[in-house]
């Protein structure tokens, strides 16, 4: 034993360093990282991605002087829940300090990666301006940027690869943002400015699509019409990943007929999306011939599609790994996947109607599915309604599961047959899928199910939580069962103040908790930031629901806490306060 | 946590699977806090329906619930008063034993629905929307049509709105005593099965649908979990779409009428006549003023039950011609099929001068003719 530890003390850097470089996942790394300290040095000084999960649990300072070569960095910001409107937007979650440190400290910045995160003009201008081989910018869920902001991106990253925007609300200014793209600028490999709302000059996009012949991925907002989508098509058939941007408004059969002999040319499409707004029937047989080699497919926002266009679509596509689709498909179109779509890992069904219309999805397509598609390991379903038997079945036919997130319409609906909690059912997913990461429940649920899920649930990372469980011990089973919890999100449940500091020390080996309309009081609050020293215990108090002088007995309606290292943020609004 | 269950396996078997974990999990919780028996069902202990693990909704489920099963079920937290209990012990005490079934006869689900779970007053996790979601249930797939579900569909109208009206007010348990009174096989769709309330919160004493009440037709903020980039764009898509073609379905189903001449256009919902006869005279109506002659001026008074053909007389009396654009993107006469067919085929309508449409149909042909 002795010799061999001295044997890896003569281990030189340069091969340990050669050795980590085939270390990509940022768990390995930091597993490395541990090892010891000749480890942990030559490790941080070749790392160059770096992920932060949460931006508040470390400083740019220490991020820069603890990985000095970093490249790329991935940073998220406001809780999850902030997607649902339940965080105000300007809680916090600011990407200029981190910009400008990396900027003063000398930091050779190629890629950055947001999620929900506060992004201004100027922090894009930052970025364009002080970090020469910029390459690649990804924005998830961001906001607090205009078009201005895109234009100095387009001006001034000379080595631009990416350009990613999903699901983005950017103010639109009309500066022709694509046109600042020069024209010594053909590095492009991936452009999605799919959410944006406003225009684009159309001719030098197919400008910049003909002179970027690396050009791989190519998702286009409403703005982009037929005739225009067909000869940039004509300009990029390497392309791999389409977004057809609006794909709508009635063609005339000439353009129609060009469309297809595009659509022919792009032999190497595997990912499809777009169809934004209202689609004639007849412009959909065009995509047809690509339809064979689509791995993913997302007909999310393709509202205008009818059901039995929808399901004729999709006949074609039975190489599909993903899909993403409103509810109008209903089961029986879901049924069409299952039995069309044998490669199936990932589907996803969104409402199309938040207040429960019509068109809905049951429990039926989600069993059909299961049967269908063994390799689902991926779903994320909104649905009118759920049976414990439904699940059960589910449960059986699809023990890979890695993230299982069921919504239904009404948060609160028992089993549509029996009447019962959705416990058994949910509490079958997690037996059977051992290896499910991500849990979203919701239905009648009572703390049975949660002590299922700390029984069973031992690979659980996040697991979020809505309008369900009894009382504290449903919190409790799922704190002190699940070890690998790192996010919990909990809204309108009645757990409280003992649940809440049975376990304080779990907290630090978590991200973050996230608990609302729950009952835990101010009191709970401020005894568990004040235990837990490295924990920001913070209070959002957007409606003014709280007196400043404190009733410890009143409930907070808004409390998330988070591990840290570098103590309470100081640029929190006033309506949060860290206890 | 606690030892891996044994010879388990999940779904598909008539025994109730998961619940042999009670075994270890009472020595868990006992050993614990100390977890109070709840009557999660608010019946007696014998009678645990299914709260338990449901199996396969198709077996025939004889009831072998252990009573280790009731002890594990969390029931209502105690802020329910004793007098709840016993009324539903009293409501319940007498189907006892049929409720150990699996709800699959009607009357019996009725009543256990019923007596399930106290409707929750108004704190946040109750919200009456929830009735309307009911209304939208459909029959299980695994039923062979035992549920009930379709069956008391008629039934379900007043006492649902009574529901409906009473938690808006003042429900908890009133309503469902007094439903369960007005009829021996309340429909499972007035079941609400809103958030029991919690220890510590005195939100509820059969009494309470307090101030807090949400409105009969309230949102939750933020459910469903959907970004709010999806919502608003869906939303403004949706908007879109019924400006472009009036989306048939359930509901209105608007088109636009435009005439040649008139200086706007007006919209109409098809949904609202049954017969060509009706759609002319509202057309009329509406256009009547930018006519030079009336169109109705030629109508005979007293004319009833026209059908397709009299329409067209009506038409062809007067200058103008109502003709109509198909899904197809073609000019069409109206009259032609059957009422059912054009609604489920118009886009728009268009009121043309007689001299234009009198070529109509030649041009309809070349039109498609060049298309294809």
């Amino acid at each position: 034993m002795r010799s061999f530890q001295s044997m890896l003390n003569y281990f030189p850097e340069e091969v340990l360093e050669h050795v980590f470089d085939f270390l990509t996942s940022h768990r390995d790394r930091n597993a490395v990282s541990l090892v010891c300290k000749s480890w942990y040095t030559v490790e941080r000084f070749s790392r160059e991605k770096v992920f932060i999960g949460n931006c508040y649990a470390i400083s740019p300072e220490r991020l820069i002087s603890r990985f000095p070569r970093v490249r790329s960095l991935t940073l998220k910001g406001k809780p999850h829940f902030a997607d649902f409107n339940l965080v105000p937007h300007d809680w916090g979650g600011y990407v200029q300090p981190w910009i400008e440190s990396m900027a003063k400290g000398g930091v050779n910045l190629e890629e950055l990666r947001l999620k929900r995160m506060l992004v201004s003009d100027e922090s894009l201008e930052l970025l364009a301006n002080f970090f020469p081989n910029f390459k690649s910018l990804v924005l998830v869920s961001c906001e607090g940027f205009t078009t201005d902001g895109l234009a100095a991106i387009a001006s001034n990253c000379r080595f631009l690869r990416e350009l990613d925007l999903q699901e983005i609300e950017v103010e639109d200014r009309r500066g022709q943002w694509l046109s600042c793209f020069p024209d010594s600028c053909t590095s492009l490999v991936s452009l999605n400015f799919a959410c944006l709302k406003g225009e684009v000059n159309l001719a030098s996009l197919e400008r910049l699509v003909a002179r970027c012949r690396n050009l791989r991925s190519l998702r286009v907002n409403h703005a982009v019409p037929i005739d225009a989508l067909q000869r940039i098509l004509m300009q990029a058939p390497q392309l791999v990943d389409l977004g057809t941007g609006s794909f709508g408004q009635d063609p005339d059969s000439d353009s129609y007929n060009k469309l297809e002999t595009a659509m022919q040319q792009c032999t190497s499409i595997t990912s499809l999306s777009g169809f934004l707004e209202v689609v004639t029937a007849r412009c959909l047989p065009a995509v047809y011939p690509i339809c064979r080699h689509l791995t993913s497919l997302n007909l999310s926002y393709a509202a205008g599609i009818y059901s039995d266009e929808l399901v004729k679509l999709i006949r074609h596509c039975n190489k599909l790994e993903r899909l993403l689709v409103l509810d109008t498909i209903g089961d029986k179109g879901l049924g069409v996947v299952a039995s069309t779509c044998k490669e199936l890992q990932e589907l996803r069904v969104f409402p199309s109607d938040i207040h429960g219309g019509n068109a809905a999805v049951t429990e039926e397509g989600l069993v059909a599915i299961s049967a269908g598609c063994p390799k689902l390991n991926s779903i994320l379903y909104f649905c009118q309604q759920m049976t414990n038997a439904a699940l059960i079945m589910v449960a059986k036919n699809c023990p890979n599961f890695i993230r299982f997130r069921l919504a239904t319409l009404n948060p609160t609906i028992p089993d549509a047959v029996t009447m019962q909690p959705l416990d058994e059912g949910f509490g079958a997913i997690v037996k059977s899928c051992k290896g499910l990461k991500r849990l979203s429940v919701s239905g009648l649920l009572t703390d049975q199910l949660f002590l299922y899920i700390g029984i069973y649930a031992e690979q659980l990372e996040m697991l979020s939580i809505a309008f369900a469980g009894d009382s504290d011990k449903g919190m409790f089973y799922v704190l002190n069962g699940c070890k690998k919890l790192k996010k919990l999100e909990i809204r309108d449940s009645p757990f409280g103040d003992v649940a809440l500091l049975e376990d304080m020390g779990k907290y630090e080996t978590m991200r973050s908790l996230w608990m609302s309309s729950c009952e835990v009081t101010l009191g709970a609050c401020k005894t568990l930031a004040q235990k837990m020293p490295r924990l920001n215990v913070e209070i959002i108090n957007d409606s003014d629901q709280m007196e400043a002088s404190d009733d410890d007995k009143q409930r907070v309606e808004k409390m998330y806490l988070y591990r840290t290292l570098v103590g309470p943020r100081k640029d929190a609004p006033d309506f949060v306060w860290t206890l | 946590m606690s030892p891996p269950l044994l010879g388990i396996e999940v779904g598909g078997r008539g025994n109730a699977p998961l619940m042999s974990s009670s075994a270890s999990v009472d020595c868990i919780s006992q050993s614990g806090s100390g977890l109070k028996e709840r009557n999660y069902l608010g019946l007696s202990d014998c009678s645990s329906v299914g709260s338990s693990a449901v199996s396969n909704v198709s077996e025939e489920k004889k009831n072998n619930l252990n009573l280790n099963a009731t002890e594990l079920r969390l029931g209502l937290p105690g802020s329910r008063s004793p007098e709840r209990d016993s009324d539903f012990n009293v409501l319940t005490s007498g189907k006892l034993d049929e409720k150990q079934l699996f709800p699959l006869l009607p009357s019996k689900d009725g009543i256990c629905s019923l007596s399930q779970k106290p409707i929750v007053s108004g704190n946040k996790r109750g919200f009456s929307d929830t009735v309307d979601g009911f209304s939208e249930i459909k029959s299980s797939v695994f039923s062979d049509g035992k549920w009930m579900f379709n069956a008391t569909g008629s039934d379900s109208g007043t006492p649902q709105s009574v529901v409906e009206a009473k938690l808006a007010g003042n429900a908890g348990i009133n309503v469902m005593l007094s439903n369960n009174s007005s009829g021996a096989q309340p429909s499972m769709k007035k079941e609400v099965p809103t958030r029991a309330p919690q220890e510590g919160h005195n939100k509820m004493n059969g009494s309470n649908n307090n101030s807090s009440a949400p409105a009969a037709k309230a949102q939750v903020v933020g459910w469903p979990p959907i970004r709010s980039f999806r919502k608003n764009t869906l939303a403004t898509t949706s908007k879109n779409n019924d400006e472009v073609d009036g989306k048939p379905g359930p509901g209105a189903l608007f088109v636009k009428v435009s005439m040649d001449g008139a200086p706007y256009l007006r919209k109409v919902d098809l949904r609202t006549y049954s017969t060509y006869q009706e759609l002319s005279s509202a057309l009329e109506k509406m256009f009547m003023c930018f006519t030079i002659r009336q169109c109705g001026s030629q109508e005979t008074p007293g004319r009833e039950m026209l059908g397709e053909n009299k329409f067209k007389d009506l038409l062809h009396g007067s200058d103008y011609v109502l003709t109509f654009e198909d899904k197809d993107g073609d000019w069409m006469l109206v009259g032609d099929v059957p009422w059912e067919m054009f609604i489920e085929s118009c886009k728009r309508l268009k009121i043309m001068k007689g001299s234009d449409a009198i070529g109509l149909a030649p041009r309809a042909m070349e039109k498609s003719k060049n298309q294809n």
